[in-house]
Formats: C-alpha cells, structure tokens, sequence
C-alpha cells in the first residue's frame, strides 16, 4: 500500500457538485416579450449529490429557480414511464438516470422526446402514441365463457412473451425510432411489444387480427432494424427482437 | 372532467390486405434476392479475378469467351435483374422514408421504375444478342474485329 497525499473521503460521505443542465424549452404563450412558440437553450445550475438523478435537478430548479419549467412526472421511480425525455440525446427516464453517470463535468442536455408535438418544455402530445397502442387492441381477447377462476397457463407459455410485458409505455422506443420521426403513420415500437404481449400469449385468441392490424403499409415491415428502441428502452426490453418474432409469424404464418 | 374522445390515428387503405402483402413481399423479396446475390457476386469475383491469369486475363476475347457459354449468359443475366430489383426496391424504400410530399414521391419512384427497366432491357440485349465476330451481308467477318476471330470462322 502506498500512502496517498489526499485525504480520505469520509467513510459513508456522499460526494457533491455543481451540475449544468442545458434545458431545450418551448413556450406556447410567449411569456417575457418571447414569440409564442418559441424555442430556446436554457442553462441552470444545480448543486447535486451523486445518488441525485435528473429528475432531483429537474425538481431543483422547478422549485428553487424557474417554476415555469414544465416535465412530466407521478411515481418518480421507473415504474409510471412518465418522465422519458432525450438526456445527452439518448432517451431515458429523468427518474432512472443518476447524474454522475453523465459526466457532470460538462452541461447535460435535456430536451423533449422526439417525433410527438410539443406542448410545453419537456411535455409532448403523447396522444398519437396511445392511439397506436389503442389500435393493436391491448387486450385479451378470448372466446367461451369466462372460467369461474383465472385462466391457466403452463410457466413455459408465460416465459413466451414474459419479455414484453414490461413495458411501462413511457414512448422512449418510439421517439427513439428514426422511421417514426420521419413518418408519424408508423405505428412505432412500443406497439409492436404491446401487440407481441397478447400475440404470443396462449391464453388469446386474437392473434391473426392483430397480426393483420400489424401487416399494414404502417406497420411491421417499415421496422428497418436500427435498434434505436432496444437501446432507449428503460425497462431492457428485447424490442427489436420482440419486432423480428412479429414478421416470422407473418411470413410463415405460424405463432 | 369529460373522457377523452377516441379517435382513429390513421386513414385505413380501402383495401388493407393487398397493401399489407406487397409490404411484406417487399421485405421478403429484399432478403432471398440479397442471400442469392451473394452467392451469384462472390463466384463471379472469383471466376474473373482468382481463377487463371487473375485480373490480367480480362479482355475482350474473355468476355466473349464467357458469353459463348449459356451458363454465363444466365449468370450475368441473373446478376443483372436481381440486383437492379435489389437496388431499386431499396430506393423505393428509402423514398417512402422520406419523400413526403406526394408529387415528389410519385416523380421519384416513376424515375426508379423507367430506371431499372431501361438499364434491364438494354443489359439483356447485351448479353443476349452479342456476337463477337459479327458477319457483313456477303458473310466474311465485318471490319475491326479481334483477330482469334479468324480461327473461329
């Protein structure tokens, strides 16, 4: 052991900084002589703890500096998938990603998800998304009557399509799509697992409508294997994967 | 507070099946004909540039010696209409990506289409119709011909 000229950080000390965050803001009023709908760079400065994420600074600076900056958020833990936003321009939760992993030497840029309207600051339109998912019908689908108790499943038919229910459908594989931010008719990713959870479930029976739903000029085939999603995907879903299942069903019309 | 209206995202295509076929098609057609240009490139390369005298043995006379083969014509044949249906199904791809605005769309493919068939029709005629040593109407060799023209004749 050689002795070193610093001294030790305090045992259980939590190391401190000063943070940049370089804010992408919209404005739909046009507050402060701005035109309505402008766009701007804002940086603030945060003094941050290393077990802080992105959506603590965020919080920092609604509540300390500019209570004007609008985001989304609910639980705050990864769960809700209400807080995605692009951070240094890969998408992530604010609320999953710790500031330190960032490089807090250098300004962190946060701006809105990308491809869906912008509402305010860092709050999208997340309604074109829902109607996707609204239209691969994200729900069981079964004939006969109900059983009196829950419908049984052997653990290998759940394994199936275990990957794709954990989807919190925060949009990050969507707005992370390079096909989705040139045609908003694609029905993007996050449809995709959403129509693979109930496809590949045994349970249901609706597989060949979504199947068909998916076949469209908007659906799988304009999938051009980027793995921009499988990347943005906070939860670690196998997205592009879960895509490529979808076309082998289509092309050798088995499940 | 009312339920939010639900609405259709998207305008369905009257006739959703045929449209979702040629999609798939497309994208099937993209994979087996890259898979078979492969094999059909690679022994072309190899053919023309390991096999013999290598890169110097290719003139005019290997050439034609090559077209004198069925087997070859067919090769060539095939090279040249899967990957110009290759590359133009990509193109097509690529202009659905992008080109948005309908006119512009619709010019650019019909400049791919008219593209390929012409490049097509005129590179059939090529290797189907070349003669190396073409005859004059009084039957002797025309003028200007290679020379191991007059051992064929």
């Amino acid at each position: 052991m050689t002795a070193t000229a610093e001294a030790e950080p305090e045992v259980g000390a939590v190391e401190s900084f000063t943070v940049t965050l370089k804010i992408l803001r919209h404005d739909p009023d046009g507050l402060d002589g701005r035109e309505p709908g402008t766009e701007y760079w804002e940086e603030f400065e945060v003094q941050a703890h290393a077990t802080d994420r992105v959506l603590d600074a965020l919080h920092a600076i609604k509540w300390e500096q500019d209570g004007s900056l609008a985001f989304r958020r609910s639980c705050a833990h990864g769960v809700c998938g209400s807080d995605a936003m692009r951070i240094n321009a890969r998408n992530r939760l604010a609320c999953k990603t710790l500031l330190k992993d960032l490089n807090p030497a250098r300004p962190i840029t946060v701006e809105p998800i990308k491809g869906l309207p912008v509402e305010k600051d860092l709050i999208v339109d997340m309604e074109p998304f829902f109607a996707s998912y609204r239209d691969i019908m994200p729900f069981l689908m079964a004939s006969g009557p109900a059983p009196e108790r829950e419908r049984l499943q052997s653990p290998e038919d759940r394994e199936r399509f275990d990957d794709t229910t954990k989807c919190i459908l925060c949009a990050a594989c969507t707005t992370a799509c390079p096909v989705f931010w040139t045609d908003g008719q694609y029905f993007g990713p996050q449809a995709i697992v959403g129509a693979h959870r109930f496809i590949f479930d045994s349970r249901d029976e609706g597989e060949w409508d979504r199947l068909e739903i998916l076949n469209d000029k908007a659906g799988v085939w304009k999938c051009r294997t980027a793995f921009n999603c499988t990347e943005a995907c906070p939860r670690g879903i196998e997205v592009t994967k879960a895509i490529a299942e979808v076309k082998r069903a289509l092309t050798s019309g088995e499940v | 507070m009312a339920a939010p209206e639900l609405t259709t995202p998207r305008q369905r295509p009257a006739n959703l099946r045929t449209l979702g076929r040629t999609q798939r098609w497309g994208w099937m057609y993209q994979r087996i004909s890259g898979v078979i240009l492969i094999a059909l490139i690679f022994t072309h390369l190899f053919v023309n540039l390991m096999v013999g005298d290598g890169v110097s043995q290719i003139d005019f006379a290997f050439v034609a010696g090559k077209w004198a083969d069925p087997l070859w014509q067919w090769w060539d044949f095939a090279m040249l209409v899967l990957a110009m249906t290759h590359g133009t199904n990509g193109m097509r791809i690529l202009v659905d990506d992008y080109a948005r605005r309908p006119w512009l769309r619709a010019t650019l493919q019909w400049a791919l289409l008219i593209t390929m068939v012409v490049i097509i029709v005129l590179g059939s005629l090529v290797i189907w119709t070349f003669d190396a040593c073409p005859l004059d109407s009084s039957g002797d060799l025309m003028p200007g011909v290679p020379s191991f023209c007059e051992s064929v004749v």
